[in-house]
This record gives structure tokens, sequence and C-alpha cells, in this order.
């Protein structure tokens, strides 16, 4: 599916580049940890999590995520927009916590598929 | 067989706004050289967590990248505290980041426990007060091309 579909169904709030939105989602990961998301996180996977530091776009870039949800209304900082829009990486606000984001992923037909290990 | 290629990148200690960049090169210059996806996403993670822990505890490292046929070769050294006890700082869970570290999702005790499940070989060499040596190996198959 397409992030336009994810941020329609669940109405988020688009905060940088609006323009990536036909980016296909493959899958998913959900994590605060930013190691865990480099060793477990899949390209195309979309990421969901609370930290809203620019730490998260190189993150996200380096293993060619497809966005990153912001849960519980957080905003973004300025310098993680700004990077957000130098890299190109899509930034979601959603004002749901994690478990109901995930949730509602997972009843679109998005899984992990990471399974132990 | 493409020639050796080399290249080192400067890491700032303390420095979390440029966190990412040295391993953004690293994942450029992989992909340019046209080795298989899987190769160059276990060099990417081994240089990321070695440049957050450069970031992380020391003052400041250089990064150097060398790519032959046979494999990617990883090595970063550092001037900073250096580590105590290396055999307890690979332990999955440790770690002595400080509490703001911490707050971002950074010092969860994962990154040499990283570097170690996405390298072939790896080396680490510390002397308290001095500074760390993290030398990892990415070994390729066929060049590393894609199959």
């Amino acid at each position: 599916m397409k992030l336009r579909e994810i941020v329609e169904s669940l109405g988020l709030e688009v905060k940088c580049c609006g323009d990536r939105l036909d980016r296909e989602v493959t899958g998913a990961y959900a994590s605060d940890l930013l190691s865990d998301v480099m060793a477990k996180s899949k390209a195309g996977d979309v990421w969901i999590t609370l930290q809203t530091h620019m730490n998260i776009i190189a993150v996200a870039a380096l293993n060619d995520l497809a966005g990153i949800i912001l849960v519980n209304g957080r905003e973004p900082e300025e310098a993680t927009l700004k990077k957000a829009d130098d890299e190109g990486i899509v930034i979601m606000v959603s004002k749901e916590p994690t478990f109901e984001v995930a949730g509602k992923l997972y009843e679109m037909g998005l899984r992990g598929g990471h399974g132990a290990g | 067989m493409h020639a050796v290629y080399q290249e080192s990148f400067h890491i700032e200690g303390g420095d979390f706004s440029r966190a990412g960049a040295a391993a953004s090169r690293v994942k450029q210059i992989l992909k340019e050289i046209g080795l298989d996806s899987s190769y160059v996403k276990r060099a990417v993670v081994i240089a990321y967590e070695a440049e957050i822990n450069v970031v992380s505890y020391a003052t400041r490292g250089k990064m150097t990248l060398t790519v032959s046929p046979a494999k990617i070769d990883i090595t970063v050294e550092d001037v900073g505290p250096g580590i105590e006890d290396i055999e307890l700082a690979m332990q999955e869970g440790y770690s002595t980041a400080s509490d703001w570290i911490r707050e971002m999702g950074f010092g969860a005790g994962m990154g040499l426990p990283n570097i170690k499940k996405n390298s072939d070989f790896l080396e680490i060499e510390s002397e308290v007060g001095v500074g760390t040596r993290v030398h990892a190996e990415v070994h390729l198959a066929k060049g590393g091309r894609p199959s």
C-alpha cells in the first residue's frame, strides 16, 4: 500500500515531504531505540516512534524506510524537519499512542515480517 | 575486479547533529560500487553504530572504509575514554551512557553487539584514557555483486 492510504485511513498530519506520499510501504516497525531500528527494520517499512530529535532522520534514511509516524501528537523538532526535508523523509504525526497506531496498520494488512531472532 | 577503494571520515565527539553522516557516506559509496544490498546493509549498521559510539563517548574519531574484492573493512579509531572491560561492553544491554543519551533512544547497550552480529571479523582494542580502535570486516562472496 502507499503512504497516502495510511495518512488518510489513520488521519495523520503530514509534517514533511507531502509530495512523497506515493511511496510504497511494505511493512512496519515500532520502536524507540535507534539501535533496535537499525538492526531490525527493513527497507520500505514505516517506522512508529515517539522520538522527535533529528537523529531519527539518519536512521530512516540509512535503512530506506518509507516514512516515520510520530505518536501521541508529538511535534518534530525544527532541526528534525529541516533534515527530513534535506533527505526527503516523510514525517507524519498521529494523536494516538504506539499501540493504537500499530494495531490499525496491522488491521490494514501491514506486517513486520521479522519473526524471532 | 574493481580496484581497492579507501576513504576516511572525521567524526566529532558529542555532535549529535551530524551523527550518521559518516555511515551515510559509507552507504553511498558501497551502493555506487554496486555491492549487493545485503552487504551494504550490514556495513551500514556497523558504520552507524561505531559512529554513534564515537559521538556518544569520545572526543573525536576517524572512520576508514576500505573496499576490496574480498571484503569491506571498516576501522574506527577514536581519542577518548576507552573501554574498561571490553567483554562487558560486548554484552547486550550493558551501557555506560548518560541519561540524556538514553532519552534520545541511544545507549541501550546494543551498539557493539549489533556490530558483532553484522561482522565476519571483529577486533576491538582499547586503552583507558587514550582511546578505542574498532576493526570490523564484512567478507564478500563473488566480489559482493548481486547474484
